[in-house]
């Protein structure tokens, strides 16, 4: 275990009820100084309630959460001044211009935005022909950048982003993304969340979270790698009935639709990868798929996190 | 059907609107066959909402043509109303009603009979394996369940063409597969669908797609030939060569 130095947060055993919902169940991680460190799930998984406790801005019930040293349920008052966080909805000042609402941030933590133009210069620079602009009239990339250099503005230690790239296009994620590269080379930590998968890469670690539990925490090529057995893409021009046939084979364990072709699992654990794309070929064939293509492929992070996630969400 | 060809449900020529000075759609033509799925795409500000609100017959366009199901969006915009499905993630189903009196508002809005609702409910549900929540209030269902409740009340009407605008957006990866399972079988029945989205990789669900930038469409075919045209592995690479905002501006 690594000493408190060298962890930005820690979180044990946390835990957070709304009346008889649980938001948060038993959280354990730990988030090492420097990391750019993803937690990646759907809406409801509890991702904002997670950033919330650790922002100090809602208490938990149950276990902890340390913060560059500081008990989130203590520290509030010294934490609140050393973090910097961007909540996922847009929270700016929308009658505001750009400037007036960086301004407005820095004057709050009692910072000028002169003295951190080294940090938010990447970011600001891409703003400035819209400097007086007011932010409710920017698009939702910029909007975005804009809230990025408001958290950043006092020079926090550890940066909380929830999802700030949903409901974005792919090129301004892509964006987004290099911008935090930057920042992480500055040494600081980041703490992100998206309920994106194909984002997950772009950390050096993540933590699967579904319905207020962790899934799983590693690096992406790792927690990809973990999925743990055989895995085929089909492929064929008649899509929608390749998926129905695909599911009927007597052996399918998994099929889903991903991209452009299928990804299918096997029920057997004891065939060879060779053996099941020929068995599949063949079952799809006699079914009037002439054209099926079966294929041995890598697992993505989407695939483990549905394996992990277990039955989708049921109907009261 | 006013229409001559019952093969096309969106015929768009040269279709454009402009807001002062400003070009939102720019001379945007292009055809949807019924029961395709045809994903609309475009960054933030590239005049994909404009042009739906004008297919939906929400906006009158300042010039160029286009008919939907049959009906001009300058002259049958009610008629277009009638005969189109549409649903959003900002907004679906009213949550504190619930799965059923969600399902009677629709009905009554587009004048269905209270036999052809209660026998429509009913086949929904069971289809949805819902039936269990038909007393439920809408907020207490979980957001996956949302979201295809919200799709197949859309489909009460049996519109011809449904518009569906970012219907996946945050659903878990699971549930956003049996979403556009959903989708598929729609489609399979006849419907055409309408569908924008941030997931490129469901760009690749899409019988067909097209790219919108700066109020233009710039690409426009089957996902595997505008790889191959472009010489790109995925959507998303393709999306990024063409879709480099150049105005920080939203329309």
């Amino acid at each position: 275990m690594p000493g408190p130095s060298a962890s930005s947060v820690v979180i044990e055993r946390l835990g957070k009820k709304f009346d008889a919902t649980v938001a948060l169940d038993d959280i354990n991680i730990e988030i090492a100084n420097g990391e750019l460190f993803g937690f990646i799930g759907p809406d409801g998984a509890g991702k904002t309630t997670l950033f919330r406790i650790l922002v100090t801005l809602i208490l938990p019930d149950a276990g902890r959460a340390v913060v560059l040293g500081g008990d989130v349920s203590a520290a509030i008052w010294q934490l609140r001044r050393r973090v910097g966080y961007m909540p996922g909805r847009f929270s700016l000042y929308p009658d505001l211009s750009v400037e007036e609402n960086l301004r407005f941030f820095a004057s709050v933590f009692g910072a000028s935005v002169e003295e951190q133009h080294d940090l938010i210069a990447p970011i600001y620079d891409q703003l400035a022909p819209f400097r007086d602009r007011r932010a409710g009239a920017l698009s939702g990339g910029m909007k975005q950048k804009l809230a990025l250099c408001c958290a950043l503005v006092h020079r926090p230690e550890i940066l909380f982003l929830d999802e700030p790239t949903t409901g974005v296009d792919a090129v301004s994620r892509r964006e987004f993304w290099e911008l935090l590269d930057r920042l992480k080379a500055t040494g600081l930590t980041i703490v992100v969340s998206t309920p994106y998968m194909d984002e997950a890469d772009r950390c050096g670690r993540v933590a699967l979270i579904q319905r207020g539990r962790i899934l799983g925490v590693d690096t992406p090529t790792r927690i990809a790698a973990s999925f743990g057995r055989p895995l085929f893409t089909v492929h064929a021009a008649e899509r929608y009935p390749l998926l129905l046939a695909a599911r009927q084979y007597e052996y399918a364990a998994t099929v889903f639709p991903f991209g452009d072709t299928l990804h299918y699992t096997d029920r057997r654990d004891r065939v060879a990868p060779d053996e099941i794309a020929r068995g599949l070929r063949e079952y799809l064939g006699q079914r009037g798929f002439a054209d099926a293509d079966v294929k041995q492929a890598s697992p993505t992070i989407e695939d483990t996190f549905m394996a992990r996630m277990g039955e989708p969400e049921r109907a009261a | 059907m006013t229409t001559a060809d019952r093969s096309v449900a969106i015929e768009a020529r040269d279709l454009t609107r402009k807001f002062g000075t400003f070009t939102a759609v720019d001379h945007i033509t292009f055809d949807v066959a019924v029961g395709e799925v045809f994903g609309f795409l475009g960054a933030n500000g590239a005049g994909k909402t404009t042009a739906i609100r004008i297919l939906t017959g929400l906006l009158a366009p300042t010039s160029g043509t286009a008919r939907v199901a049959g009906h001009d969006v300058y002259t049958e915009s009610e008629w277009i109303k009638r005969r189109i499905g549409y649903m959003s993630q900002k907004f679906s189903l009213y949550e504190d009603l619930t799965v059923a009196e969600n399902i009677r508002l629709y009905g009554g809005i587009y004048d269905l009979t209270r036999e052809q609702v209660r026998e429509r409910t009913t086949r929904m549900l069971e289809r949805l394996g819902l039936e269990q929540a038909i007393g439920t209030q809408v907020r207490a269902l979980p957001l996956g369940w949302r979201q295809k409740l919200a799709f197949s009340v859309a489909l009460l009407h049996e519109p011809s063409i449904v518009f569906l605008d970012e219907p996946t957006s945050g659903v878990d990866p699971i549930t956003r597969r049996q979403f556009w399972e959903l989708i598929y079988e729609a489609a399979a029945r006849g419907t055409t669908v309408f569908v924008t989205t941030h997931y490129m990789d469901e760009a690749e669900y899409c019988d067909r797609i097209s790219i919108m930038v700066s109020g233009r469409i710039e690409a426009l075919g089957t996902p595997a030939a505008l790889k191959e045209r472009f010489s790109v592995d995925s959507i998303d690479e393709m999306f990024v060569r063409l879709a480099r905002p150049t105005a920080g501006i939203a329309t």
